[in-house]
């Protein structure tokens, strides 16, 4: 396992500047009544009756994470590839800091985002009020929101048949709500960004402009992370690859290197 | 936390770095870096909630109007809902059970309602409170933010509901003799130092409902004890005239009841002083701050543990 030593869009002349760093990171989910695969009300008074620890409890535990450790620097973009399940999803809500850590650090320049902002959204509200509310959520102002809805709007291709924007979400097809809600996470500039599998929302159309919107996040973003099952979208835009497996970093290195051994693994 | 520790699996791509033999915590340290989802220290903690405070607003904004958006009448209902409620308890308690002892007949309809307008303030902020995080874990785990946002946005929105109703509490009132005078301008203090209980109250149990969930199947049983114990269908010196004075005085410095009587006292002619107990203000804003303060920091103290599954 190589260290990508690649001269890419170094800044500092030469000097690399870590932006994220993650040190022996575990983390754990617990699961109330799993145990019996019947959460009955028996097993539930167990739970509350038997001290001691999680197992004793009947309290399942699930071992997303068990010791990732890797420095990621300004000015990369890195894959994050793995069968469903390995962690992927998990590693990165750590990094935000939206999990609590089991064990282990993670140290970052910034916070760090991920790209997304459904769970903010109201169904029923209108769509603007939803750009105001998404805006405000991922802690925007509320001038720089008015300032830049147009061009969420417009981006978002909602008043492209209609005055969508000024019915509530819950009547817009499927296609259209995802359509708005990658606009308004699209919205905002962001130091460590973070995306999760946003690449396929919406018609071809409306893909491609996504495409080219995260191509400019990138740029604008001083560390880029992506988490997707599409090896080409991977390798369109990322030089590094860290490849989870049941919560391990089982390889880290250059797109290349990394994606033809997990072709190789998966049978592709 | 956990006590437990892992043997779990080793790191094979373990990156040595270009400044090589720096652990991690010193690189860290070399290039300035902060350690992700620690708690932020409690000044810092409240200026950053202060920064999100347009967001606190239009989320108590957009939860209250999105909550009968479904519903034929709308908006309505925000008035509707507690006047039924008042009704009913009208129906139980002032005609069936003639609980109206010690308050002239003209009195007891609006010290009913506002009572009841007035504890269903500080009962469904109770209420909300309970799932502001664990009803709402898809946001705490998507979007970082201060997330005693969650709760006091909650408690705000009640306060608006609270504030439509309020035109409906007028009417009765006035439909009942009474007449607006100075003494409705101390309706504004009572519900600021509710507000601040109310939100204090709603952080407590968003901890605790964030860690068990189940307090919300148990919260109902609990805040119904409390209603009636509170005296909102009686009042307490009246109904309970000849039982032991430090148990009324216990059942009048509950705040619930202080809140209400202060509301009933500003509002009502007919309820004057001699229902209050003595230093009743000072109650109310000792209740307040002792909550808010105290709820504040209980939840902050647990800030970076929210989002656990």
């Amino acid at each position: 396992m190589a260290e990508p030593e690649r001269g890419r869009e170094q800044h500092g002349g030469g000097q690399r500047v870590p932006t994220v760093i993650v040190d022996e990171l575990h983390v754990v989910y617990r699961v109330n009544g799993a145990k019996g695969g019947k959460g009955s009300a028996t097993a539930a008074l167990n739970r509350i009756l038997r001290r001691g620890g999680d197992a004793a409890r009947g309290v399942r535990r699930v071992h997303a994470v068990k010791g990732v450790s890797f420095v990621a620097y300004r000015g990369e973009a890195i894959g994050l590839i793995g069968t469903n399940g390995s962690g992927k999803s998990t590693l990165l809500k750590a990094i935000a800091g939206l999990l609590p850590v089991e064990n282990g650090r993670i140290y970052t320049d910034g916070q760090p985002s991920l790209l997304g902002v459904n769970a903010a959204l109201m169904n029923d509200l209108t769509g603007e009020r939803n750009v105001y509310l998404g805006g405000l959520a991922m802690g925007m102002s509320r001038e720089e929101i008015k300032a830049r809805y147009q061009e969420i709007v417009d981006f978002s291709g909602i008043n492209e048949k209609g005055d969508f924007i000024s019915l509530p979400m819950r009547t817009y097809s499927s296609g259209m709500a995802a359509r708005l809600r990658f606009s308004i996470a699209a919205a905002k500039k962001h130091d460590v960004l973070m995306i999760d599998e946003a690449l396929a929302t919406g018609d071809r159309k409306f893909q491609k402009r996504s495409e080219e919107r995260i191509r400019e996040l990138r740029k604008e973003a001083g560390t880029v992370f992506l988490v997707s099952h599409n090896n080409k979208s991977i390798r369109d835009t990322c030089n590094r690859v860290l490849w989870l497996e049941r919560g391990e970093l089982r390889m880290d290195g250059p797109t290349d290197e990394v994606l033809k051994e997990y072709e190789k693994f998966t049978g592709r | 936390m956990s006590e437990t520790t892992h043997d779990g699996g080793v790191a094979l791509g373990k990156a040595p770095s270009s400044d090589e033999g720096l652990t991690a915590r010193q690189l860290a340290e070399k290039y300035g870096l902060s350690v992700s989802g620690a708690r932020p220290s409690l000044p810092e903690y409240v200026r950053q909630l202060w920064r999100r405070r347009h967001f606190i607003l239009a989320f108590s904004q957009a939860k209250l109007t999105a909550q009968y958006s479904q519903a034929r009448l709308g908006q309505l209902w925000q008035v509707v809902t507690p006047l039924l409620n008042a009704a009913v308890y009208y129906f139980i308690f002032g005609v069936i059970l003639q609980a109206d002892r010690g308050l002239a007949q003209d009195t007891y309809v609006p010290f009913l309602v506002t009572g009841v307008f007035v504890f269903t303030f500080t009962q469904t902020s109770v209420m909300s409170g309970v799932r502001a995080i664990s009803g709402n874990l898809g946001l705490v785990r998507a979007l970082h933010f201060p997330r005693a946002s969650l709760p006091i946005s909650f408690a705000l929105q009640q306060l608006q509901q609270l504030l439509v109703s309020m035109v409906v509490l007028f009417g009765v009132v006035l439909a009942f003799g009474s007449r607006p005078g100075p003494a409705w301008l101390l309706i504004v203090p009572a519900l600021v130092l509710q507000f601040l209980f109310n939100t204090g109250l709603a952080l407590i149990m968003a901890r605790m409902g964030a860690r068990t969930p189940d307090l919300a199947q148990l919260m109902p049983f609990v805040t119904r004890t409390w209603m009636y114990a509170s005296g909102v269908m009686f009042s307490i010196d009246g109904m309970l005239a000849g039982r032991p004075e430090w148990f009324i005085r216990l059942l009048q410095y509950n705040p619930a009841a202080v809140y209400m009587d202060l509301m009933r006292f500003a509002l009502i002619d007919g309820y004057g002083s001699s229902h209050l107990p003595p230093h009743v203000w000072a109650a109310a804003l000792g209740w307040a701050v002792v909550f808010f303060v105290g709820g504040f920091v209980y939840f902050w103290k647990a800030e970076e543990r929210y989002g656990r599954g």
